[in-house]
């Protein structure tokens, strides 16, 4: 790995935390997508070799002390995040855009579902339905985000 | 290859399915240790404090928003806003005359009941740091830790009632649990009749459930419900929520009490920290008897 790809990787992770904590008005906060898990998606599937499960690890780590949740939450539902995409970037990566967005969609389902787990198992009320929108917002950002950091990384020599 | 002359002892690193069982056992682990057995608050002080500046500076749009906003308000509006405040200053002045007459006198009455404690608090002001937190916990961030004296349990109040309590502090910085997160309960009583019972969160930020009240209980909608002091952690006295309903259902023993909390636990922005100075009222010594006698004439 190159020493520019990992500190776009870094700077990266950086923008999706301060973006997750980041207060919008009450009406939107409920649609904010779930910026680390995309990130480490993208990461995983342009870096497969490079950026793997202990970055997703870390990410989520960060991002529960970041955000005050359970120490181990986040990280739990972002290291499986990065083991499912890491199998199946092969396959993946030949998609088109959009297909991709499907895929990434179920990934980022699962995660929500982990975390609902745990929200459950920790005796935490159950969120209402508005829970699960975020993965749509998700769905929608995808082809963008990808096409924007994949530019991103080809003009600073990161990729 | 830099590293040629060194031959790789592992030829394939771990492969992924090995590293994500370990990474899921480590999370596991850290998830019971942080959820059961709190063993992680050192180290989560310590990395909490490590990240408070990104906090802050995530922080820091809203706040640039607001200054703004005071900059290009204009004369008039100010001169208002300021009206008003000295308004407000000599009613609560005129209101305080008479609290130390009362404060006073209610201490004489202990004094005569046997039951004498003295309760004075040191407060501080502290801001809420602008952030979203994990939007399924009740909790904020406010800008004052251990170097301010914080300390876990400790109340914060606001303008209005009781906020919450502090539940975990690193130098720069501590959490507040608010009264309405799912984990949180605090003992209150009626402000009408004494009737006392235990309001706890219910994960959202504005209702409180009033626990264990008996189907022929004197309770209305409307009741104000305040600290009763018995944790012997909040001060006796905050106001703490309005009844809101009050519902018989078939299937509870108890009645359903649903309240509102008085604080404005979703607006304000800044809240004040409490020290009591004397919070044990529990062992007042037995009055002797001649001090009960003497005060007949």
């Amino acid at each position: 790995m190159t020493m520019v790809m990992l500190w776009m990787v870094i700077i990266n992770l950086i923008v999706a935390l301060f973006l997750t904590i980041v207060p919008l008005p009450p009406e939107i906060s409920e649609w904010r997508p779930q910026w680390v898990t995309l990130s480490v998606i993208f990461w995983c599937l342009t870096a497969p070799e490079r950026i793997g499960v202990f970055w997703g690890f870390g990410s989520g780590l960060m991002l529960d002390l970041f955000t005050g949740g359970l120490l181990g939450q986040q990280a739990l539902s972002l290291a499986l995040v990065a083991y499912v995409t890491i199998t199946l970037h092969a396959r993946v990566r030949l998609f088109p855009r959009w297909q991709q967005s499907f895929f990434v969609w179920i990934v980022l389902l699962a995660e929500r579902l982990l975390t609902l787990w745990i929200l459950g198992a920790t005796g935490q009320p159950m969120p209402t339905l508005s829970y699960w929108l975020p993965t749509l917002v998700g769905l929608v950002l995808w082809p963008g985000l990808a096409r924007g950091l994949t530019w991103i990384g080809r003009h600073t020599g990161a990729l | 290859m830099r590293n040629a002359v060194i031959k790789p002892l592992f030829v394939h690193a771990p492969s992924a399915t090995f590293r994500v069982l370990v990474a899921a056992m480590i999370a596991l682990g850290l998830m019971v240790a942080d959820h059961r057995y709190h063993h992680l608050e050192l180290a989560r002080a310590t990395l909490e404090t490590l990240i408070y500046p990104m906090q802050y500076a995530a922080s820091l749009p809203v706040q640039l928003v607001r200054t703004t906003q005071n900059r290009l308000d204009h004369e008039a509006q100010l001169r208002r806003a300021n009206d008003d405040l000295q308004h407000e200053n000599l009613v609560l002045k005129g209101r305080l005359q008479q609290f130390e007459s009362l404060r006073a006198e209610n201490m004489r009455l202990r004094d005569l009941l046997g039951s004498s404690f003295d309760v004075g608090e040191r407060v501080l002001i502290a801001e809420i740091l602008a952030v979203d937190l994990d939007p399924y916990r009740q909790q904020v961030i406010i800008n004052k830790g251990s170097n301010s004296g914080v300390f876990v349990g400790q109340p914060v109040l606001d303008a209005q009632a009781v906020m919450g309590q502090v539940i975990r502090v690193n130098a720069l910085s501590s959490t507040v649990l608010l009264i309405t997160d799912a984990d949180h309960a605090l003992p209150v009583e009626s402000n009408r009749n004494g009737l006392r019972t235990i309001a706890a969160g219910k994960g959202s930020s504005q209702e409180l459930e009033l626990l264990y009240i008996s189907k022929n209980a004197d309770i209305h909608v409307g009741d104000l419900f305040v600290t009763s002091g018995m944790d012997e952690r909040f001060p006796p006295g905050y106001p703490v929520a309005r009844v809101k309903t009050v519902r018989q259902d078939p299937d509870n023993p108890f009645t359903t009490v649903v309240a509102e909390p008085t604080a404005r636990l979703d607006r304000s922005r800044e809240v004040l920290l409490v020290w009591a100075l004397n919070l044990t009222p529990a062992v007042a010594p037995p009055a002797p008897p001649t001090a009960a006698v003497g005060n007949v004439k």
